[in-house]
């Protein structure tokens, strides 16, 4: 099966604290620790579970500056076959249906079976992976959970509300969104990624993938982010401050008090 | 502004899902002046009853009855609402995982544009519509302008829009011609609930709850003697059940258990809506986490800025030498 895995560079939500520049224009981004997006690293080991199980190539592509080829690589790594970046300055600014369209510009140039994307990413939008199958005019599926595979089709788990799995099959080629929890991603050490370090990644730009001047980017986005802000602070949290000890005394007075201590 | 506005009703058992009253709402605040029409799609008498309950929220109902259409399959409904909407319709989602999976392939395939994720309406400038997202799990939020000249489709968040207090007497328009004979290259099998394992959480008066700011699985032990110390059961955000770490019975949150206890304590949990969403009746809240910007203290009563790693076994001994 040959199967094409979108990832996405984007801030370590694990690492980071996101504060904003002074005007909101953007976050500070100076001291930010970048990474693959989470629910995408998820994507490319299930793709990799999925060809060791039953044979095929795995490529990993991202739409983004020469700073994505670090998580191309960090992938590759992992298990995928190759990368694959697609990069132009005429795509910045794209919104979520302009990085579809640049992708399934991408898929089209190849023979793929199965795209996978991450769920969502750092802007919490979930909309990529179900923008690109409409485009292709593939099946979709969000939030995935299993997938087996069948003569011709997949059998796919969707993980809705409380838990619960939604239990489908789904006709090849189509595009499916991938949760978190899906598998258990393997580690990736310096040494790793040393091996893939010479291998070459193509750099696919928007007349090589056959987009015209326009189609995407910021003057064909129908939505902008204006800005960033933060959400004048509510009431929140009456904070206790002081020594970890003097910390732990009032809490546990706190608790006591609510009924909190059983 | 889109003139045509159209809402997507969840539907249960004959009963509207909470969504169903927060989207009449939000229509109200997103399109002034609209009538909004509510699609409800199922089968049988539930279908029914389903659309009995849409009439008294919105003027107009259209019923698609048809026995494909009993369990939402978005891979049905999608090429359904490419027939029936009108070119620029403006269409309301939940932002559940039926929104999710409809929502961005529906907008392309109208040519509209997508918002996801809608927390609240900033108001509208002739075809722009403002409106207020978040970004980074919570940690921002974003001023987004959407240019609907062309239609757009939005996913609303869950609880952002009060649901409205409408009185309508709508008319139920059956439609089911239109959906009949759709076929789907995805096909609903069906659903497997979630495991409950040997604890539920749901049952539990006082949780202690942990998250991420755990860091290594190692560490998990301060946090269940902490629990025990307490006498109260251990819970977990998302990231500690995907790493296997916890049972999926201990997950609080939308894609977890919704729980009610008297006192809850989140360690190392910074806060995402859909933790937050499994939550109810206003629990004593006690947040602990390293990041004073954590979403978590938001929603908590009472917020300590702190490394649950040097906090947990303090607080653990304190509350042995109380009892």
């Amino acid at each position: 099966m040959e199967i094409l895995v979108c990832v996405k560079r984007v801030p370590d939500m694990a690492e980071n604290e996101i504060s904003l520049d002074s005007g909101g224009a953007d976050i500070k981004r100076d001291d930010l620790v970048y990474s693959v997006n989470e629910w995408d690293n998820y994507a490319v080991e299930e793709a990799i579970q999925i060809v060791d199980r039953v044979g095929g190539n795995v490529t990993v592509v991202s739409v983004g500056d020469a700073d994505a080829e670090e998580i191309l690589r960090r992938e590759m790594a992992m298990g995928a076959n190759q990368g694959l970046l697609l990069s132009d300055p005429g795509f910045e600014g794209s919104d979520g249906a302009g990085v579809a369209a640049i992708l399934a510009a991408a898929v089209r140039k190849g023979s793929y079976d199965l795209v996978l994307t991450g769920a969502l990413a750092d802007d919490g939008a979930a909309q990529v992976g179900g923008m690109l199958a409409a485009l292709l005019d593939w099946p979709y599926a969000s939030v995935v959970n299993l997938i087996e595979v069948k003569d011709g089709a997949l059998r796919i788990g969707r993980e809705i509300e409380g838990g619960a799995q939604e239990r489908s099959e789904i006709d090849l080629p189509c595009v499916l969104s991938i949760q978190t929890g899906i598998n258990e991603p393997r580690y990736v050490g310096i040494r790793g990624i040393r091996k893939v370090a010479s291998i070459e990644i193509p750099v696919l730009d928007g007349p090589a993938l056959g987009l015209a001047a326009g189609a995407v980017g910021a003057g064909a986005a129908r939505v902008r982010r204006a800005d960033y802000f933060v959400p004048p602070a509510g009431a929140g949290a009456e904070m206790i401050e002081g020594s970890t000890a003097e910390v732990a005394v009032k809490l546990a007075a706190l608790l006591k008090a609510k009924g909190g201590i059983k | 502004m889109a003139s045509h506005v159209y809402v997507l009703i969840a539907h249960q058992d004959g009963r509207l899902d909470d969504s169903a009253l927060e989207l009449a709402a939000a229509a109200a605040v997103l399109f002034p002046g609209a009538a909004p029409t509510a699609l409800v799609a199922g089968a049988g008498p539930e279908l029914e009853a389903a659309c009995a309950a849409a009439a008294a929220a919105f003027p107009e109902v259209w019923k698609f009855d048809q026995a494909a259409l009993a369990y939402p399959n978005a891979e049905l409904l999608r090429p359904l609402l490419v027939k029936v909407l009108p070119a620029g319709a403006a269409v309301l989602l939940p932002h559940s995982t039926l929104g999710m999976d409809l929502g961005p392939g529906l907008a392309i395939k109208l040519g509209a544009a997508y918002l996801p994720d809608v927390v609240a309406c900033e108001g509208q400038d002739g075809a722009l519509l403002k409106v207020v997202r978040q970004e980074y799990n919570g940690q921002v939020s974003a001023h987004v302008h959407c240019d609907t000249s062309r239609g757009v489709v939005a996913t609303l968040r869950s609880g952002a829009f009060r649901p409205a207090a409408v009185q309508a007497a709508g008319s139920v328009l059956d439609r089911s011609g239109d959906a009949a004979g759709l076929t789907a290259r995805r096909r609903f099998l069906d659903v497997v609930p979630a495991e409950m394992g040997d604890i539920d959480i749901t049952r539990e008066e006082v949780l202690v709850s942990v998250g991420r700011g755990i860091g290594e699985q190692d560490n998990l032990p301060l946090v269940e003697e902490l629990a025990e110390a307490m006498g109260a059961a251990m819970a977990c955000s998302r990231p500690l059940v995907d790493a296997k770490w916890l049972a999926k019975a201990r997950q609080v949150g939308t894609s977890g258990q919704t729980v009610k206890p008297k006192v809850y304590l989140a360690l190392g949990i910074s806060g995402s809506f859909q933790h937050l969403g499994g939550i109810k009746g206003s629990p004593f809240f006690v947040a602990v986490n390293k990041n004073p910007k954590a979403p978590i203290f938001q929603a908590a009563t009472v917020g300590v800025v702190a490394d649950l790693l040097e906090l947990v076994p303090a607080l653990t001994e304190e509350i042995r030498k109380g009892r």
